[in-house]
């Protein structure tokens, strides 16, 4: 390269010290590259890896609850209620006549003196009633009960307090112990982090997923069965594929504006209903429904769809005989794959206003009703600290529904998917 | 009787004409001794055949008389007594009567207005006549057509071509849905956006410097819906931060997962990437807004920058990429395996190292479908809301301080729509304004990534 008067062209010396250099230099960059694909790597994986520790370690503690004992002497306070009270059918309005509220407040008042009242959380009086529902013996002798003590000092028992509610932890020390949290499973959503559950949000994405499968399954399949077999090559044909990979790709929280305008606007359905809900999301799961309808489909062998139709079967019945039999496994693993995304979506929902504070849990597609993820926003958004660690546990228990969907369709694909 | 009901009944009905048809066509296939070659279809054919008009025209009726009806229903309760007291005001007319028609159906309680409630008597009588009237026409429908078809069930019915060609005529009306959906999308955007501009002029909305929806007050000469902050905080969050992580933690993994790993890695890792993409968009906004928005606050405090937000464009953008890298991965994954193998073999052969022919042969190559794909996650990353809602803030800063508070326009489609809607307001139809301008610039990233994705796959091909 240097001039063309050196002419004497010696052979490459690959022994020499400059190209020996030279390789080194080369293969440390070879090593080099490879240490920086494995650090991505290492490092994606570790994000995973942190993202969910981080969520399962404040979550875990979400399913405890840190409980006071109480002492109450039911003989003296409830004036001698008879245990026949509690049992059959009135019992539970027996319990309501009772003022439960008051015979806990005043026997906590006996026990812990006037302030008491602040170190238990307000709405833990109704576990004395499912106790007495439970066992109504209890009413004919003294027992200790343990409440569920406030958010704060709940967060300082689990070391994490404000300076005020650890020295109340540190007055209490010997009698704060730690308890499941049925509530968490049992309850809706409320104003005291000790009382709040996921059981409406639970029951709400049940309901709305349940919609949204209604609506998406039926029509993902027909659309995949038509476009992969019957559909001729034409304008409207080209248009359909146009718009199903375009819905694939938009934005969630435009289905979102959609509902809003269309259903609840236009239609006048309920508010904050599944129903809307479910409607909103069919509309986002069906695209892919159909894109994994139609792959399934296009792999079952034509040699399939001719046998069929050379012993007399028509095209309807090739079809609906034996290609969507062979192609479901194929079908149900996308859909599968659709619902988790559908039950993992928050933004289209806030549209339609599945935000809003809903205590108990809806009872028909119509009720309001909010979903997991949601719940989860809104909990986000709480001041109080004692929302965190509840806020991760609902983020625990959808995580664990999305893996168990996921499972399944990894089974359905290697259990029953054929390889042609 | 509710329309539910009437529905089951209908279908209830329908099942048994189903049963009724099969039976007729097997009857007329049992009484002919070489049946096969008299019955046209099979007898299931035949009951799906009269099932189906007992079904149809029922189910046509119900929906359009829903439709007639409640005209129907205002008109007789107007024709009752208590309507003679009614205010001739059109306004508070249709309030009163709207009152009552919600009371007489039961879903509200209570009259805000004595009016209403005298109404609501003769909105009740109205209800059930008319229902009544419809279920009765509904059920006489069921049994009229069903026994017509019933009674034309004979041997050389072509009964099977028949509900074949209704079963095609649902295959096509399923997949007509997407175009109707798409339509759908696209006119209520552009319908809310043109009042939108109505109130507010579309240049001001799209070149104005100043966002501050709530502090608009007058119903003309709004200012305070400039656009520009919105885009400029979707651009730096979800194109240009979040991009900084995603391509190349993206590209590496995949060139490493398909490079260099063995067979057994890359068949676990693929997977546990893809999990990255599986969570829920909540749960990283949860995350960043938790964990990384105040790792991040402190860290920025530590270097000397005081005024760094707790919600900051930076914590955003990084989950944002975390979320976006199997994205970027499998896309380019996809395109350096369409390279053809004879251009790394060729070049391995010449001498050059693994990471020389990566470098100067496969990704050079490949860079088309890397493009398109990081087109593709760059719609992704803008469209995304949670992560930007609980992380990014909601102020409208025009900065490039990653640790200063930025919006987003998702974040602000959610910040509009949230509390009280009023469809009157400048301020919700904004909301969809921002919307088409989402929709429109999603569609188009998508459009020009698949077609440079196709251009550069039909090179190799």
């Amino acid at each position: 390269m240097n001039s063309l008067t050196e002419t004497t062209r010696r052979p490459t010396d690959w022994q020499g010290k400059d190209m020996q250099k030279r390789i080194a230099g080369r293969y440390a960059a070879e090593r080099r590259f490879k240490a920086m694909g494995m650090a991505a790597i290492a490092l994606s994986a570790g994000f995973l890896a942190f993202l969910l520790v981080v969520m399962v370690g404040n979550g875990f503690r979400g399913f405890t609850q840190t409980e006071l004992p109480l002492q109450i002497d039911f003989p003296a306070v409830t004036g001698g209620a008879s245990p026949s009270q509690f049992e059959g059918p009135n019992a539970e309005a027996n319990l309501q006549a009772m003022g439960l509220r008051d015979i806990v407040d005043s026997s906590i008042e006996i026990q812990y003196g006037r302030e008491g009242a602040e170190l238990f959380s307000s709405g833990g009086w109704t576990a004395v009633g499912a106790k007495i529902l439970d066992d109504p013996e209890i009413v004919e002798r003294q027992a200790t009960v343990y409440l569920p003590a406030t958010s704060e000092i709940d967060v300082a028992y689990k070391g994490d307090g404000t300076p005020a509610a650890e020295e109340q932890v540190r007055e209490l020390k010997g009698q704060l112990s730690t308890g499941f949290n049925w509530n968490f499973l049992s309850n809706s959503d409320a104003t005291d982090p000790m009382q709040v559950g996921i059981w409406g949000a639970f029951k709400g994405s049940l309901i709305t997923m349940i919609v949204t499968l209604m609506l998406a399954f039926p029509v993902g399949v027909l659309a995949a069965l038509y476009l992969e077999e019957y559909a001729p090559k034409n304008r409207l044909t080209d248009l359909i594929e146009v718009s199903i990979n375009n819905l694939a790709a938009v934005p969630s929280i435009i289905f979102g504006l959609l509902g809003l305008a269309v259903f609840l606007n236009f239609f006048g359905m309920p508010r904050s209903g599944a129903l809307v809900g479910g409607l909103t999301l069919a509309l986002m799961t069906m695209p892919v429904i159909v894109i994994s309808g139609r792959n399934a489909v296009k792999s079952v062998p034509p040699s399939i769809r001719e046998a069929a139709l050379g012993i007399g079967a028509s095209p309807l019945q090739v079809v609906f005989h034996h290609v969507l039999p062979l192609a479901l496994p194929g079908i149900l693993t996308g859909t599968i794959i659709g619902m988790a995304r559908a039950l993992g979506e928050t933004a289209p929902l806030l549209m339609i206003g599945m935000r809003a504070f809903i205590a108990t849990p809806p009872s028909g597609i119509t009720d309001p009703a909010t979903v997991l993820p949601v719940q989860i926003f809104l909990w986000s958004d709480e001041v109080d600290r004692g929302f965190v660690e509840k806020t991760s546990a609902a983020i625990i228990v959808l995580l664990l529904f999305l893996l168990v969907m996921n499972a399944l369709a990894i089974y359905l694909r290697n259990r029953f998917e054929t390889r042609w | 009787m509710t329309s539910a009901t009437l529905l089951f009944l209908v279908i209830g009905l329908g099942l048994m004409a189903w049963f009724f048809g099969r039976l007729k066509a097997a009857g007329l296939q049992a009484r002919d001794a070489n049946a096969r070659s008299v019955l046209h279809s099979l007898p299931n054919y035949h009951g799906w055949y009269v099932a189906l008009w007992a079904i149809l025209p029922a189910v046509l009726f119900m929906t359009v008389w829903s439709f007639v009806s409640p005209a129907l229903i205002t008109d007789a309760a107007l024709t009752s007594p208590a309507a003679a007291q009614l205010p001739q005001d059109g306004f508070a007319r249709a309030a009163i009567l709207s009152e009552a028609r919600a009371i007489a159906y039961g879903n509200q309680v209570n009259a805000f207005n004595p009016l209403s409630q005298s109404m609501v008597e003769p909105y009740r009588d109205a209800i059930a006549h008319y229902q009544m009237i419809g279920a009765i026409a509904a059920l006489l429908l069921v049994f009229a057509c069903g026994a017509y078809a019933w009674l034309k069930i004979k041997p050389d019915l072509r009964a099977r071509t028949k509900i074949e060609r209704v079963t095609m005529l649902l295959l096509l009306l399923a997949s007509l849905i997407a175009i109707i959906t798409t339509v759908g999308i696209f006119l209520s955007l552009v319908f809310e956006t043109a009042r939108f501009f109505s109130m507010v002029s579309p240049i001001d909305f799209l070149f104005g410097t100043e966002w501050n929806p709530k502090a608009v007050a007058g119903p003309r000469g709004e200012t305070g819906f400039g656009a520009i902050p919105l885009f400029w905080g979707t651009i730096f969050i979800g194109a240009i931060i979040a991009m900084i992580v995603a391509i190349p933690l993206g590209l590496m993994s995949a060139v490493y997962l398909t490079q260099y790993a063995p067979a057994k890695f890359r068949s676990w890792m693929k997977p546990i990437l893809e999990v990255l993409a599986g969570v829920p968009t909540v749960v990283y906004g949860y995350f960043a807004a938790l964990t990384v928005a105040p790792a991040l606050r402190d860290f920025a405090v530590s270097i000397g920058i005081s005024n760094a937000s707790s919600e900051s464009a930076l914590a955003a953008g990084i989950v944002m990429g975390i979320m976006i890298i199997p994205f970027v991965s499998s896309m380019a994954d996809d395109s350096i395996a369409a390279v053809p193998s004879a251009m790394r073999d060729g070049s391995l052969a010449m001498g050059a190292t693994q990471s020389e022919t990566i470098k100067k042969v496969l990704i050079p190559a490949a860079l088309p479908g890397v493009v398109g794909g990081v087109l593709l996650a760059v719609s992704r990353a803008i469209g995304e809301t949670m992560i930007v809602v609980m992380a990014a803030g909601l102020a409208a800063n025009m900065t490039a301080n990653p640790f200063a508070s930025v919006t987003t326009v998702t974040a602000q489609i959610v910040q509009l729509l949230t509390g009280d809607q009023e469809f009157d307001s400048p301020k919700t139809l904004a909301a969809f304004a921002l919307g088409l301008v989402l929709f429109i610039v999603t569609l188009l990233l998508n459009l020009i990534a698949l077609r440079v994705v196709k251009k550069y796959r039909e090179a190799y091909e």
